[in-house]
C-alpha cells in the first residue's frame, strides 16, 4: 500500500540515465510485452467473449434482471461498506497513531487479520457465528433478522474483509504528521470536533480517499467471503462477481463474459478517479519542513 | 498574569522528568528555561499549558488553580519547537484560526478577525505573506507566523520551546532581539525555553536553570552569570577549565600546584574540590606578574572572531589550559606557537561536591 508521500515521488520526473539505447528498448519492450500479456489482452478477451454474440445479446445478458439485481446489490454492499469503513478506519488509525495505550501492539497485528485470513474461512467465521446453529443465530432468527444468506450478511462480510484498507492508509500518514498541529488547535481554544474537522481531517484527506478507494474496489470484487455467506439466491443475493460465476458454471460464457464486463468498468472507473486523486495530491498537497 | 507553579512533579515510567519544581514568573516577565537536552524543559511547558498531566503540584495562573484547567480554557500562548503551523491553512488563516473558533457568543466579526489577524502579521512583520501556506516560507517566517497566531487570541501567558533553535546563528540573534523588542511592546508574560545559554543571558529577564527535572538556580541574567550557586550552573553557563582536586587550607591542591580559591573561602578541609576557570579570565603574559603564576607553553593558536584561543601545556596540569584572550594583546605580545608564557589564575572559582552534565 502507498502513502501520500510515495504517490508524490512516483510523480516525479524519471532520473536522466545514460544507459544504451539497445538496454531502454529492450526494458520498455518487456514492460509493454508483460503489459500486453497479462493486462490488455485478458481485458480485451473479456469485452471480446462477451460481445461474440453480437451487442443485442450482450445487452440482454447485462439487462436480464438476475443480472441488475446482482448490479444493485453490489453497488449497495458498496455503498455501505466504504463509509462505514472509512469512520472505523478513521478511528482505529486515529487511536492507534495518536494515542499510546495497552495492548496498541496487538491491535496493529490484528488489523491485518482480514488480510491474512483466506476470505473463505472470513465467510466461514460469520456464517458460524450468525447462522442458525448458533444461541445467537436462531435468537437472531426467531425475532426475524435474518443475516446469513441475505443481504446483511453480505455486507458484514464485506465489511470484514476490506476493513484494513482505509486504516493501513492512514496509520503512517498520522504517525509521519504526528500530534502536534492537533495540540496546537487545542491551545487556541477548538474543540474536540473543531480540531478533528478544520485540521486533522483535512490533513488525511487524500489519504482517506485512497484508502476508501481501494476499499471500494475490494467490496465490489470481493468473491470468496461474500460466496459463503451469500446462499447463492439468484435475485436476491448474488453479488455481481457471484453472478458471473455462476453463468460460468453453467456454460452460459457469453452472458458470463458480458456481465464481467461490468466489473472491469467499475474497476476502469476506480482506477479513473484514483489517478485523477494522485494527480491532485501531487499539484495542492503542500508539504510541511 | 503571574504565573506560580508549585511543587511540580511528573514521572514517567523509569524516569522523573520534572522532581518538585516551584517557580515564580511575574507579571510581564520574561522567563528563559535553561538546561541540556532531556531535562524536562518541554515536559514543564506542556504541563503549564495543560497538553501534559502532572502527578503533583499545582500551576496557578494570577491566582486561579489551573492544575486540571483543560488546555482549551487555559489561554495560554504555545509556540511550538517545530511551528506547528497548520499546513492545509494559509498565513492568513492560521493566524484567524483562534479567532474563528470561538463560540458564536464570542466570536469577533468577519471585519474585526481580519483587521486583528492584518494587525499581528504587520507586527511580526509578515504582512506580505498573506496567502502564502506554511511550506513555502522559511523557517524564520514560519516562526513568526506561529508567534503571531499565538498572539491572536490574546493569551494571558506566552510559552515558547525553543523558539530558535531550527534557525542559522544570524537569523536566530535577529529573531531574538526583535522577540526582545516585542515582549517590550506588548509585556506579555512569557516563558522561552533554550539550551543555549548566550540567547538565555541576552534575552531573558530572569533565566532559571533546570538540571535533571531540578532547579539548580534561578535569578537575573547578569546575577546568575557572576554568581552560579554550584559547579552545574557555572559549567553550563559557558567554556570552562576544570581542575579537579582536594581542598586544602582554604585552597585546591591539583596535583602538586596550589589554586587560591578565591571569594570562596570556608570550603571544608580535604573535600573533593574543583576549580574552574572561564577561558576569558585567564591571564596571559610574556612576564611573570605574581607569585602564583604558571609557567606554560602555547601548544595552539586558534582563531575565534574577535578572540584568539590559546591551548597552552603547563608542567602543573595534565590537561591542557585553554585560554582566551583579545586580538590586539595578543598582536602586542606577539605570541606564537611554542612560546614559553606565564598564566595567571587568580579568578578561579572552587566548587565543592560531584557534579555530573
Ligand atoms: N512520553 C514520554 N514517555 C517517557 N519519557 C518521556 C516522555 N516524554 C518525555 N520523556 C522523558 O522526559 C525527559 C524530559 O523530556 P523533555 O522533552 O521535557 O526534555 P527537554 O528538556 O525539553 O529536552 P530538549 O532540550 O532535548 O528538548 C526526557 O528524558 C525524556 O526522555
Ligand atoms: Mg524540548
Amino acid at each position: 500500500m502507498q502513502t501520500n508521500t510515495t504517490l508524490q515521488e512516483q510523480r516525479k520526473a524519471p532520473l536522466k540515465r545514460n544507459d544504451p539505447p539497445a538496454v531502454q528498448a529492450i526494458l520498455i519492450l518487456l514492460t509493454l510485452l508483460f503489459f500486453a500479456i497479462f493486462i490488455f489482452m485478458p481485458l480485451g478477451l473479456v469485452f471480446a467473449e462477451g460481445l461474440r454474440k453480437g451487442v443485442a445479446v450482450y445487452l440482454e445478458a447485462i439487462r436480464e434482471p438476475f443480472a441488475l439485481s446482482a448490479v444493485k446489490l453490489t453497488l449497495i454492499t458498496a455503498a455501505i461498506v466504504v463509509p462505514l469503513n472509512a469512520v472505523f478506519g478513521v478511528t482505529a488509525a486515529w487511536a492507534i497513531s495518536k494515542f499510546s495505550f495497552k495492548g496498541k501492539t496487538l491491535l496493529v497485528s490484528l488489523l491485518d487479520l482480514p488480510f491474512a485470513v483466506s476470505p473463505v474461512i472470513a465467510g466461514l467465521i460469520f456464517v458460524l457465528l450468525l447462522g442458525t446453529r448458533t444461541g445467537f443465530g436462531s435468537w437472531l432468527g426467531d425475532h426475524g433478522i435474518k443475516i446469513i444468506f441475505s443481504t446483511p450478511g453480505i455486507v458484514i462480510a464485506t465489511l470484514f474483509v476490506t476493513f484494513p484498507f482505509v486504516a493501513r492508509e492512514l496509520i503512517p500518514l498520522m504517525e509521519a504528521q504526528g500530534r502536534e498541529e492537533e495540540e496546537a488547535a487545542i491551545t487556541l481554544g477548538a474543540r474536540g470536533w473543531q480540531v478533528f474537522s478544520r485540521i486533522t481531517l483535512p490533513n488525511i484527506r487524500w489519504g482517506l480517499m485512497y484508502g476508501m478507494i481501494l476499499c471500494m474496489a475490494r467490496s465490489i470484487g470481493e468473491f470468496g467471503a461474500v460466496s459463503v455467506v451469500s446462499g447463492h439466491i439468484r435475485g436476491m443475493t448474488n453479488t455481481i462477481p457471484l453472478h458471473v460465476e455462476i453463468l460460468y458454471s453453467e456454460y452460459n460464457y457469453t452472458a458470463s463474459f458480458a456481465v464481467s464486463t461490468i466489473l472491469v468498468f467499475l474497476a476502469l472507473v476506480t482506477i479513473a478517479i484514483k489517478s485523477l486523486m494522485e494527480k491532485n495530491v501531487h499539484n495542492h498537497q503542500p508539504t510541511q519542513h | 498574569m503571574s504565573i506560580d507553579i508549585k511543587n511540580l512533579t511528573k514521572r514517567y515510567p523509569g524516569y522523573t522528568a520534572l522532581d518538585d519544581i516551584t517557580l515564580n514568573v511575574q507579571k510581564g516577565e520574561l522567563v528563559a528555561l535553561l538546561g541540556p537536552s532531556g531535562c524536562g524543559k518541554t515536559t514543564l511547558l506542556r504541563i503549564i499549558a495543560g497538553l501534559e498531566t502532572a502527578d503533583s503540584g499545582s500551576v496557578i495562573l494570577e491566582e486561579r488553580d489551573t492544575t486540571n484547567l483543560p488546555a482549551r480554557e487555559k489561554n495560554v500562548g504555545f509556540v511550538f519547537q517545530h511551528y506547528a503551523l497548520f499546513r492545509r491553512l494559509n498565513v492568513f488563516e492560521n493566524v484567524a484560526f483562534g479567532l474563528r473558533v470561538r463560540p458564536s457568543s464570542s466570536r469577533p466579526s468577519k471585519s474585526e478577525i481580519r483587521d486583528r489577524v492584518e494587525h499581528l502579521l504587520k507586527l511580526v512583520q509578515m504582512d506580505w505573506a498573506i496567502k502564502r501556506y506554511p511550506s513555502q516560507l522559511s523557517g524564520g517566517q514560519r516562526q513568526r507566523v506561529a508567534l503571531a497566531r499565538a498572539l491572536a487570541v490574546n493569551p494571558k501567558v506566552l510559552l515558547l520551546d525553543e523558539p530558535f533553535s531550527a534557525l542559522d546563528a544570524k537569523v536566530r540573534q535577529e529573531l531574538r532581539r526583535w522577540l526582545r523588542k516585542l515582549h517590550d511592546d506588548i509585556h506579555v508574560t512569557s516563558i522561552f525555553v533554550t539550551h543555549d545559554q548566550e540567547e538565555a543571558l541576552e534575552l531573558a529577564d530572569r533565566i532559571v536553570v533546570i538540571n535533571k527535572g531540578k532547579i539548580e538556580q534561578q535569578g537575573a541574567p547578569q546575577e546568575v552569570y557572576d554568581h552560579p550557586a554550584n559547579a552545574f550552573v557555572y559549567n553550563f553557563l559557558g567554556n570552562v577549565n576544570v581542575f579537579h582536586g582536594r581542598v586544602k587550607d582554604g585552597k585546591v591542591l591539583v596535583g602538586d600546584q596550589l589554586i587560591e580559591a578565591g571569594h570562596a573561602s570556608g570550603l571544608p578541609e580535604a573535600s573533593d574540590g574543583q576549580a574552574f576557570i572561564r577561558p576569558h579570565e585567564i591571564g596571559v603574559s610574556r612576564i611573570r606578574s605574581g607569585e602564583n603564576d604558571l609557567a606554560g607553553i602555547i601548544r595552539e593558536i586558534r582563531l575565534m572572531g574577535g578572540q584568539i584561543g590559546l591551548e597552552l601545556e603547563t608542567a602543573a596540569f595534565d590537561k591542557p589550559i585553554e585560554a582566551e584572550i583579545p586580538r590586539d594583546i595578543w598582536r602586542n605580545l606577539q605570541l606564537s606557537k611554542g612560546d614559553e608564557v606565564f598564566i595567571t589564575l587568580d579568578r578561579v572559582k572552587v566548587f565543592t561536591g560531584d557534579y555530573e552534565i
